[in-house]
């Protein structure tokens, strides 16, 4: 058996009903991912024999009567570079080739104490950094809904595994949009919590002050239970929100009256924005206004100062903590190197991809002596600017309703020569992670033949809003229960 | 006016301890000019008096016991080392032959 697996929602009354097994769902899903791989390249790694063998655990829990929760027993896959204690992570780089994690990351180690089953580890751009999962060093993963396209990224692995049903849920991580822009390009729905929601324990870091992990997953109502999961103050991440899990799953009422929804006009005059995307966002929100949400139209108005800002301060925490990729303590070591300066050189010269050497250069530019005023102090002004964009618009209104991506999954290649180019198709999302909100993207509909993503953007810790908006959307629409037409 | 030169490039890249083969430097020269060229745009904003924001949610360092808990043992912290002496880390030699 190989068909698309449904919904989380769906499978657990399967589970429970005694309709499947938890190790045919594992097997199933783990036997799906190996006839697509060679066309989708999801997949850094499969779980084999590790996973059934959990799912054949979680099947006993569940004739003892001892079932630990909803995910219990469910496959799930999780973008690598986020480790899984005894097992290798390699972030989609040559510089982690060998290396086996000591420990495991709290969003998974939460995820598997569910009795989630972990079948393997999705395929990203190199250290997260991209837009297109072509940087990894392991080759692009497909869109699956046309194989000559990107899946976006960087977490495209865990995106294409659910849009092409290989697993219902997928964790990504999202620094500038790496789960909500792959999310729109392959139909399904992708949430980025707020910074700090969830632990960045066992994430490697990319850009510390914007990385956050989150779910991917075919429903709001999977996202939220996902987010419920994984969610809480962990001691372990200083930067961890002393707060618990949000109880998201309550919110989920199908109603949105007397909600006020923000239209950030800057977000529908960008240059570059493709008319068919907004024709789709515009038709989403009339939907969301016949279910009685209220529009107001609100500015965001250093919007277009937010890739500048962005593209200073994520490659200079970057090329901070890059600086660990060294051969001293794991990873790749260059061979036969005369001195320790040379080691350092060459190991770091072999190891990294183009995107990140380019990101450490940009990085260790913008914070080396006589730039840093000029640029990097600068971005984080700016930032402020940004963040206080966002307070001023989501005191008007709940949840701002926006595109997730100027255009539908661009083709393979098409911007691989041209650095700035891909950096632009943040364009709508690096706002959220400089400011710090979470925000939500979900199926609304198509262009070109290929899926449109409408981004929610809400206030800090108001996850729930976004799930709740997103969930009674889904409930009026289908566009989240559209396929992919079978990789044949 | 270039924003940056090629020995800019090559300077940056030994404080980031990179190495560039020449076709990756001059490559790498025109990438960061045409990124640099439009991050200047902030320029333009006036910025005078306005705070910088590091972290977006504002957060105290949080205090912990101050009790001894288990962390990584000694033989997993050097289980992933290119090369070890027990629980030691080996390295190549810090000054080559010439330079003592």
């Amino acid at each position: 058996m190989a068909e698309p697996l449904p919904t989380l929602d769906v499978l657990r009354r399967e589970l429970d009903a005694g309709r499947v097994s938890s190790l045919e769902l594992v097997e199933a899903a783990l036997a799906r991912a190996e006839r697509l791989e060679p066309r989708l390249h999801a997949f850094v790694g499969l779980r084999g024999a590790a996973a059934s063998a959990e799912a054949a655990q979680a099947d006993a829990r569940r004739g003892r009567g001892e079932v630990r929760s909803p995910l219990d027993g469910i496959p799930v896959a999780v973008k690598d570079n986020q480790v899984l204690a005894g097992e290798p992570t390699t972030c989609a780089s040559r510089i982690l080739a060998g290396f086996v994690s000591p420990y495991e990351a709290t969003a998974v180690a939460r995820l598997r104490a569910a009795g989630a089953v972990v079948i393997g580890r999705t395929n990203l751009d190199e250290f997260a950094m991209g837009s297109s999962t072509e940087n990894s060093a392991f080759g692009a993963t497909r869109n699956p809904w046309d194989l000559e396209r990107a899946p976006g990224g960087s977490s495209g692995g865990s995106a294409a595994a659910v849009a092409a049903g290989v697993v219902p849920v997928a964790l990504g991580s999202d620094t500038g949009g790496s789960i909500r822009q792959p999310a729109a390009f392959c139909g399904v729905v992708g949430l980025k919590p707020t910074y700090g929601r969830v632990s960045r324990y066992g994430l490697v870091a990319f850009a510390s002050s914007l990385d956050q992990v989150g779910p991917f997953a075919r429903s709001a109502a999977d996202c939220a239970r996902v987010l419920q999961t994984i969610a809480g103050h962990d001691a372990r991440d200083s930067t961890s929100i002393p707060e618990p899990a949000p109880a998201c799953l309550e919110a989920l009422s199908g109603d949105v009256s007397g909600l006020v929804l923000g239209l950030p006009r800057e977000y529908f005059v960008a240059e570059g924005v493709d008319p068919e995307v907004l024709a789709r966002v515009r038709e989403a929100v009339a939907e969301l206004e016949r279910a009685g949400a209220k529009m107001r139209e609100v500015s965001l108005p250093h919007t277009r100062h937010a890739i500048a800002t962005y593209y200073l301060i994520a490659p200079a925490e970057a090329s901070s903590n890059l600086a660990r990729y060294d051969g001293v303590r794991y990873g790749h070591r260059a061979a036969d190197a005369a001195t320790l300066g040379d080691m350092y050189r060459r190991t770091r010269s072999e190891g990294f991809g183009s995107e990140v050497k380019r990101r450490i250069l940009l990085g260790t530019y913008v914070l080396s002596a006589g730039y840093y005023d000029a640029y990097y102090r600068k971005a984080l002004q700016v930032r402020t600017l940004l963040r206080r964009d966002f307070e001023r618009a989501l005191a008007a209104c709940d949840v701002l309703v926006t595109p997730t991506a100027p255009e539908v999954a661009f083709r393979l290649g098409e911007k691989s020569a041209d650095p700035l180019r891909m950096y632009l198709s943040d364009v709508y999302t690096v706002s959220a992670n400089l400011a710090g909100v979470p925000g939500l993207s979900i199926p609304c509909g198509f262009a070109h033949g290929m899926p449109v993503g409408l981004q929610l953007l809400g206030r800090a810790l108001d996850e729930a809003t976004l799930l709740r908006v997103a969930d009674a959307y889904q409930r009026r629409t289908e566009w989240h229960a559209r396929r992919p037409p079978e990789l044949a | 006016m270039a924003r940056i030169t090629r020995e800019e490039v090559e300077r940056i890249a030994d404080l980031a301890r990179l190495t560039l083969r020449p076709e990756e430097a001059e490559r790498m020269t025109g990438e960061l000019e045409t990124i640099l060229e439009y991050v200047a745009s902030l320029e333009a904003l006036d910025t005078e008096g306005v705070e910088p924001t590091s972290h977006a949610i504002p957060l105290r360092t949080p205090l912990r016991d101050d009790r001894v808990q288990p962390g990584l043992d000694p033989e997993q912290a050097v289980a992933n080392a290119p090369e070890r002496d027990g629980h030691a880390f080996v390295v190549p030699k810090v000054i080559a032959e010439d330079e003592t």
